[in-house]
């Protein structure tokens, strides 16, 4: 093989190589890249007002307002990976997104998992007798952990 | 069916970008780096992969005391509760202040793609300010908290708020140092590649820190906030 053919065929791999995470490929261009993180910036600035005024004014149906608040930080979440951490879903990007896919795997077993055998075991507890009738009342002995409230 | 004709669905796989079963355009496989044939990949790309695979490593930490706080959310033991205590318009100016220094910081990697020295200190000196702002405002919340006799002994659920909140604090404070750092070393040492190469390391941990953060204000202090 010749070296010119190896030099074209080096510009032909030139969008298979990788890249690294954090780093948009070809960002020779300083404008380009900066009209990324605008973008990313006013779409994270959109979701966290969005989320705050979820809460504060009360145009939203009381019980939907968690699962409001969840979708929009996971929605940010996704914004600042996208345009602040350039991961993407090209073949250049193909071991970030798998070790990505690795660790919300393992935060969504920890988190979900947690949640939900803590909320069975508190749900099957007994009720907590109310501090009358012991001797060593003067400390009112509540559990640790009481059921959540809402 | 003959020998030499590929059937339908071999045309279909050719040119495959993401190099299933290791060939390319059907014949031979990719000269890209890191594919076998293609030799290792760069130093770059290797440390900032690995430096990804620590950060994942420190969200899965992060994930843990998340799991902690919303389990022992419920156990205040008569102190105050998180309605009580949590000054929502606080939080939007640390959410604000955070968020804007994720943004110079995006501001300072493409100077240093383009090797541009002023633009790149000043960026990481908005970054330092903006950060350093954050730490103070929540400096001062949890020294408040204590003072007002809700410190991290007084209940379970204070015990895990300090532990998320404060442990995202102490990560926002090494990044600062590591900021400040990576300013003098580019400034010193100028743009060689192992100081581009832990510049980069350094605006995905303060990338990360600001993913962080959202979760951190959406489920401890909006969520908590919910009377």
């Amino acid at each position: 093989m010749s070296h010119a053919d190896h030099a074209s065929a080096e510009d032909l791999d030139r969008h298979q190589t990788e890249v690294a995470p954090g780093e948009e490929f070809a960002e020779e261009d300083i404008g380009k890249g900066i009209r990324g993180y605008l973008i990313g910036l006013a779409l994270a600035t959109l979701l966290t007002v969005c989320s705050f005024a979820v809460v504060h004014a009360k145009f939203v149906w009381a019980p939907a307002v968690p699962v409001a608040v969840i979708v929009f930080a996971i929605a940010q979440m996704g914004v600042h990976l996208v345009f602040f951490l350039h991961i993407t879903t090209g073949p250049d990007n193909i071991n970030n997104v798998m070790a990505l896919a690795f660790g919300v795997l393992f935060v969504v077993l920890l988190i979900g998992g947690s949640v939900w055998i803590m909320s069975n075991m508190n749900s099957n507890m007994m009720p907590a007798t109310p501090p009358s009738s012991s001797p060593q009342s003067s400390q009112p002995a509540m559990p640790m952990t009481r059921p959540m409230r809402h | 069916m003959s020998g030499t004709a590929s059937p339908a669905w071999v045309t279909a796989l050719r040119g495959d970008p993401y190099h299933l079963g290791h060939t390319r355009d059907g014949h031979g496989e990719s000269r890209a780096t890191g594919r076998g044939t293609g030799g290792p990949s760069p130093k770059r790309i290797i440390v900032a992969y690995g430096f990804w695979i620590f950060i994942l490593s420190d969200i899965v930490m992060f994930a843990s005391f998340f799991a902690s706080y919303a389990v022992l959310q419920g156990g205040v033991s008569d102190g105050p509760t998180g309605p009580e205590i949590f000054d929502l318009d606080r939080i939007a100016i640390e959410t604000a202040l955070l968020l804007l220094s994720s943004f110079t910081c995006g501001m300072a990697s493409l100077a240093l793609s383009a090797r541009r020295m002023l633009l790149f200190q000043t960026a990481m000196a908005v970054t330092f300010c903006l950060g350093a702002g954050f730490v103070a405002l929540e400096v001062m919340e949890l020294h408040d908290l204590i003072q007002r006799g809700a410190g991290p002994s007084r209940s379970a659920f204070l015990s895990s708020f300090f532990t998320l909140v404060g442990c995202h604090g102490l990560h926002v404070t090494v990044g600062l140092l590591w900021l400040l750092t990576m300013m003098a070393q580019v400034l010193t040492k100028g743009f060689r590649s192992d100081i581009v190469r832990r510049t980069l390391c350094f605006a995905l941990f303060w990338h990360a820190l600001d993913i962080v953060w959202v979760g951190v204000f959406s489920v401890v202090y909006l969520m908590g906030s919910i009377t």
